[in-house]
C-alpha cells in the first residue's frame, strides 16, 4: 500500500465516524470570531439550572439521528467562502470525544475547509488529555467556567468542577484556550469576593486572559431557572468594576 | 429610484395641445394651454406647507417643462409606454441637463476650474471649499449633485502630519453637515475606498456619529487591496445607519475601466462623464402584454421561448428608442455640452457619457411565464392581485426560493445583457456605442412589481442562498444591481462576521451587497435610505426631498417585510434542524 493510498484510507475512516447531532446553523455572530458554521453535538455531562438548551442534554433524545463525519464536513464546505470558521458546541462536544477529534480532522484535512478556524464551545467537564489530541486541529476554545467554588459548581451544575479547572489549566498551556466564559447568576455565583478569586486564579494562569461574563438570563431556560433573578444594569456594573480591579483587563460582559 | 417630485402626488400634465412656431427642429414641439386644472396644480404646488422653498421650485420646473410634448417616438413607442411596458422614469419631456453628472474633482482640485472660477487646492480648508463651491454648480434629474467624488482618494493628498486625527474628524464633521444642510437628498453620494487611509477612517467615524442620511456612501473593496480592518470600520457605521454599500471594485474596473463612480442609489458610471438619461423596461408588463397577443396559447417552455425570442427584443428596442430619442434632445437641442460650465472646464466630458438601460419586476416575470396552464387568452393568473405582494401564489414557481424559476431569472437577465450590447445608442461611444444595463430599484408609485432583479421583500430565503440565487445576475450589469440583505444589529458586537460575508459574497460573484440593520432607525429604500423618525412625521413635509419618495416606497414595495437573516441569540440548534 502507497502513502499516498493509506492517507486516503485514514480520511474515510474520518468521514465515517458516526455522532448524535443535535443540529447545525450556517451563520452565526455570536460563537467565536467573526462568522461562524456552529456544529450542535447532543448531550451533556452537566445538568445546568440555568441551562438554555436543556433539549441538547440527554444523550440519546428521540429524533436525533447519527450522522457521519463526511455529512457535516459537506455542509460546512457548501458555504465556506462566507465563513470565517466552524465552532462545535452542544450539548456538550467533549462527550462524544471520537466524533469531535474526527470531525476537526477532517474539517483540517480538506481542501474545502482546511482555511477555516476551528473553534470548541465546551464546560470544560472532560478528561484533559483530550486537549492534546485535539490542539493539532483546534485553534481555540471558548470554556464555561460556572464557578471556582466546588460546592457552589455543584449546586448550579449537579458536577463538581475538578475536571473544569484542569481543561483551563491544560488549554492555557497548550495555548488553546481563546476565551473563558463565567455565567454570572445573581445570589448564586456572583458575589464580589467570588469574582475577585475567579480573576485572581485566571490571571495566575496568563495574565492577559480574555474573559467574557454572560449574565443570567431566562431565555430558553426551563421552569426551575425561573425563581433565579436576571441580571440588571447594574449587576453589569459591578461586574465590570470587581473584575477590573482584580487585574482583568480583556473582558466582555454581556 | 426617484422622480425630481413629491412622490405621493405624480405629476400629471393637464391641457389641451397647441402647435406653435415650425414644424421640424425645437421649435415644431408643441406645447400645452395651460388649463383650470393645471392652474390648480400650480397654485397647490407654492401653497403646499408641507414642501420647502426649494422643493416648491424644483416642483414649479417639473410642471413648467411639463408643459412641453416629449421628443417625437413612434407610435408603438407610445403605445408600450402608455401599457406601462416602457418607462422614462419621470424624467421630464424636455431634458435639459444629464441625469446623473459625475465630475472629475480631481481635475479642479490640482488645476481649478476657470469657468467656476476655482483655485487649485493648497490644503485641505481650501480644498473642502473648493468642493463644496463645486457641487453647487452640478446639474441633476434630482436637483442636488448625485456624486460628491471618490473623496477619500481626493483628500488624502491635503492630509499630512500636521492634521491631527482629532483635527481631521472636526473638519470633516463641519463639511459632513454643511454637505447635509445645503443638498438635502438622499441621492446625493460619496464613494470611498478601496484603500485604507486616513480620511477614510475619519469619515466612517463621523458618518455614524451624526447618523445623516446625506450623503448616501459606497465603499469600493478590492479583495486583495481592502484591509479587514478598514472592513471592520466600515461594517460598525453600517450597523449605526445603514451605509456604506459594498462594491466589488475589480468587478467594476473591468466593465468601466479604472475611472468609474457609484453615484444616486448604486448606480455605476464613467467619471468625468455619467448617465444622459434611464429609461426602463417592466418585464412582467411586458409578459402581461404580450398573453393576449403573441403568447396566446402558449404555455410551459414554449411560452418562455416565445417571450424571450419574440417579444422581448422587441420591447427592449422601443425603450431604446425612447432612450435614444431623449439623448438627442439632450445633445443636439437642449446643447447641454455645449454651454455648461463643468463641460467648458473639461470636467466632463461629452465622450465620458453613457445611457442607462433599466429593467425591473424580473420576480414577477418569472412567476407570469411559468404560470401552469395558461392557455388560450388571459391567464386568471395574470391579472389584477393575482401579482401578490410576493408576486406569486399557490403553485406557481417563485423566483429566489424555486431553482428552476431563478435559473430562468439568470437567463432573462443574461438575455437582456446581450441585447443591449447588440442595440446601438448615440453619443454612447464612452460604452462601446450602447447603453449599460442597471438593475432598476423601483420607484415610489411602482405597485405589485419587484425592483430589479430583487427577490420580492417577505420571500428572501436565508443569507447564503439569496446571495447564490442573486450573485450570477451581477456580472450582467454594469451600471449597477443591489440586492440588500437584513441584518441584525447584534453584528455590531463582532463585524469580522459581516467582513466575511462581504468577502464571501464578492467570492460569489456579486458586484454590489446592500445591508439593511435591523432597528438602527433607518430603512435601505431603494438605494438610498430614509430615517424612521423622518418618515413618521412626513405628512407635516420633510427637509430631504427623498423622504417623500421613501415613505411612500416603504408602504407600496412592503420594504418593512424583508426577511431578517437571523443569528441565534443564544446557541442553540434550531428545532428540526437535524439531519440536513
Amino acid at each position: 500500500m502507497t502513502a499516498a493510498c493509506a492517507a486516503r484510507d485514514v480520511v474515510a475512516g474520518l468521514l465515517a465516524v458516526e455522532g448524535l447531532v443535535a443540529g447545525t446553523v450556517p451563520f452565526s455572530a455570536v460563537d467565536g470570531p467573526g462568522n461562524r458554521f456552529v456544529v450542535f453535538l447532543q448531550g451533556c455531562g452537566f445538568d445546568c439550572l440555568v441551562c438554555h438548551n436543556p433539549a441538547t442534554i440527554p444523550a440519546h433524545p428521540r429524533g436525533v439521528v447519527r450522522t457521519p463525519v463526511g455529512a457535516v464536513v459537506d455542509l460546512v464546505a457548501r458555504d465556506a467562502q462566507f465563513l470565517t470558521g466552524v465552532t462545535v458546541t452542544g450539548g456538550e462536544p467533549t462527550v462524544q470525544p471520537e466524533f469531535l477529534v474526527a470531525l476537526l480532522e477532517a474539517l483540517a484535512v480538506d481542501p474545502r475547509t482546511a482555511h477555516l478556524s476551528r473553534f470548541v464551545d465546551s464546560n470544560g467537564d472532560t478528561d484533559a488529555d483530550l486537549w492534546d489530541r485535539l490542539a493539532p486541529v483546534l485553534d481555540g476554545v471558548m470554556l464555561d467556567l460556572k464557578g471556582l467554588d466546588t460546592e457552589r459548581h455543584i449546586v448550579l451544575t449537579g458536577t463538581d468542577n475538578y475536571r473544569v479547572l484542569g481543561s483551563l489549566t491544560r488549554l492555557v498551556a497548550l495555548r488553546r484556550l481563546y476565551e473563558v466564559r463565567l455565567l454570572l447568576v445573581p445570589g448564586i455565583n456572583d458575589a464580589d469576593d467570588a469574582l475577585t478569586r475567579t480573576a485572581h486564579w485566571l490571571l495566575s494562569l496568563d495574565p492577559r486572559i480574555r474573559v467574557r461574563v454572560n449574565g443570567f438570563r431566562h431565555h430558553g431556560t426551563r421552569a426551575v431557572a425561573r425563581d433565579l433573578r436576571a441580571v440588571t444594569d447594574a449587576d453589569r456594573e459591578r461586574y465590570r468594576a470587581v473584575l477590573t480591579a482584580a487585574g482583568v483587563e480583556d473582558l466582555t460582559i454581556t | 429610484m426617484e422622480t425630481t417630485v413629491r412622490g405621493t402626488e405624480p405629476l400629471v400634465v393637464t391641457g389641451a395641445p397647441v402647435v406653435t412656431g415650425r414644424p421640424g427642429g425645437m421649435a415644431g414641439r408643441v406645447r400645452r394651454q395651460p388649463t383650470d386644472g393645471y392652474r390648480a396644480e400650480v397654485l397647490g404646488c407654492v401653497t403646499d406647507p408641507a414642501l420647502t422653498y426649494r422643493q416648491r421650485v424644483q416642483r414649479l420646473a417639473a410642471l413648467a417643462e411639463g408643459m412641453l410634448e416629449p421628443p417625437p417616438v413612434s407610435a408603438a413607442c407610445r403605445a408600450a409606454q402608455a401599457a406601462g411596458v416602457v418607462h422614462d422614469m419621470g424624467e421630464g419631456p424636455a431634458p435639459y441637463r444629464p441625469r446623473y453628472v459625475l465630475p472629475d474633482y480631481a481635475l479642479a482640485l490640482a488645476g481649478g476650474a476657470a469657468h467656476l472660477e476655482l483655485e487649485p487646492a493648497r490644503d485641505l480648508d481650501e480644498a473642502l471649499a473648493l468642493l463644496l463651491a463645486a457641487y453647487a454648480s452640478v446639474p441633476s434629474i434630482t436637483g442636488y449633485p448625485v456624486y460628491l467624488g471618490d473623496l477619500d482618494t481626493l483628500l488624502e493628498p491635503f492630509v499630512d502630519d500636521s492634521v491631527t486625527d482629532a483635527d481631521l474628524d472636526r473638519r470633516l464633521t463641519l463639511f459632513w453637515r454643511l454637505v447635509d444642510r445645503t443638498m438635502p437628498d438622499a441621492f446625493v453620494h460619496a464613494d470611498l475606498g478601496p484603500d485604507d487611509g486616513r480620511v477614510v477612517r475619519s469619515l466612517l467615524r463621523v458618518d455614524r456619529r451624526l447618523r445623516q442620511v446625506v450623503p448616501n456612501l459606497t465603499l469600493r473593496v478590492d479583495p486583495a487591496r481592502t484591509p479587514d480592518a478598514l472592513l471592520r470600520e466600515a461594517v460598525l457605521t453600517t450597523c449605526a445607519d445603514g451605509k456604506p454599500h459594498y462594491v466589488n471594485d475589480p468587478m467594476m474596473r473591468a466593465d468601466l475601466g479604472p475611472d468609474y463612480g457609484v453615484v444616486s442609489c448604486y448606480n455605476s458610471l464613467p467619471r468625468g462623464g455619467g448617465a444622459y438619461t434611464l429609461a426602463r423596461l417592466d418585464l412582467s408588463a411586458s409578459v402581461r402584454r404580450a398573453v393576449p397577443g403573441p403568447l396566446a396559447g402558449r404555455g410551459g417552455a414554449e411560452r418562455v421561448e416565445r417571450w424571450l425570442t419574440e417579444v422581448l427584443p422587441g420591447d427592449l428596442a422601443l425603450t431604446a428608442e425612447l432612450m435614444a430619442s431623449r439623448i438627442r434632445f439632450l445633445v443636439e437641442e437642449a446643447r447641454f455640452f455645449e454651454h455648461d460650465r463643468l463641460v467648458l472646464d473639461g470636467l466632463v466630458r461629452r465622450d465620458r457619457f453613457t445611457a442607462m438601460f433599466g429593467f425591473y419586476g424580473v420576480a414577477e416575470a418569472v412567476a407570469a411565464l411559468m404560470t401552469p396552464g395558461a392557455g388560450a387568452g388571459v391567464s386568471p393568473c395574470l391579472g389584477g392581485d393575482a401579482f401578490s405582494r410576493h408576486g406569486t401564489r399557490g403553485t406557481q414557481r417563485r423566483y429566489g426560493v424555486d431553482d428552476d424559476a431563478t435559473a430562468l431569472g439568470h437567463r432573462i437577465v443574461a438575455a437582456l445583457a446581450d441585447l443591449v450590447a447588440a442595440t446601438p445608442m448615440p453619443y454612447c461611444e464612452a460604452t462601446g456605442g450602447h447603453a449599460l444595463l442597471h438593475a432598476q430599484s423601483g420607484i415610489d408609485t411602482d405597485l405589485g412589481v419587484t425592483a430589479g432583479a430583487r427577490i420580492p421583500p417577505g420571500s428572501e430565503p436565508p443569507l447564503y442562498e439569496h446571495i447564490r440565487a442573486v450573485a450570477p445576475n451581477h456580472v450582467h450589469v454594469p451600471a449597477g444591481i443591489s440586492d440588500v440583505m437584513r441584518f441584525e444589529p447584534t453584528v455590531a458586537a463582532n463585524p469580522d462576521a459581516a467582513v466575511a460575508v462581504i468577502r464571501g459574497a464578492f467570492a460569489a460573484g456579486m458586484r454590489d451587497v446592500t445591508f439593511d440593520v435591523e432597528g438602527n432607525g433607518f430603512v435601505r429604500i431603494t438605494g438610498y435610505l430614509v430615517r424612521d423618525a423622518d418618515v413618521a412625521g412626513v405628512a407635516a413635509g420633510a427637509r430631504h426631498s427623498s423622504t417623500f419618495l421613501g415613505a411612500a416606497a416603504l408602504e407600496n414595495q412592503h420594504l418593512r417585510d424583508r426577511v431578517t437573516k437571523c443569528a441565534p441569540l443564544s446557541a442553540g440548534p434550531p428545532p428540526g434542524a437535524s439531519g440536513r
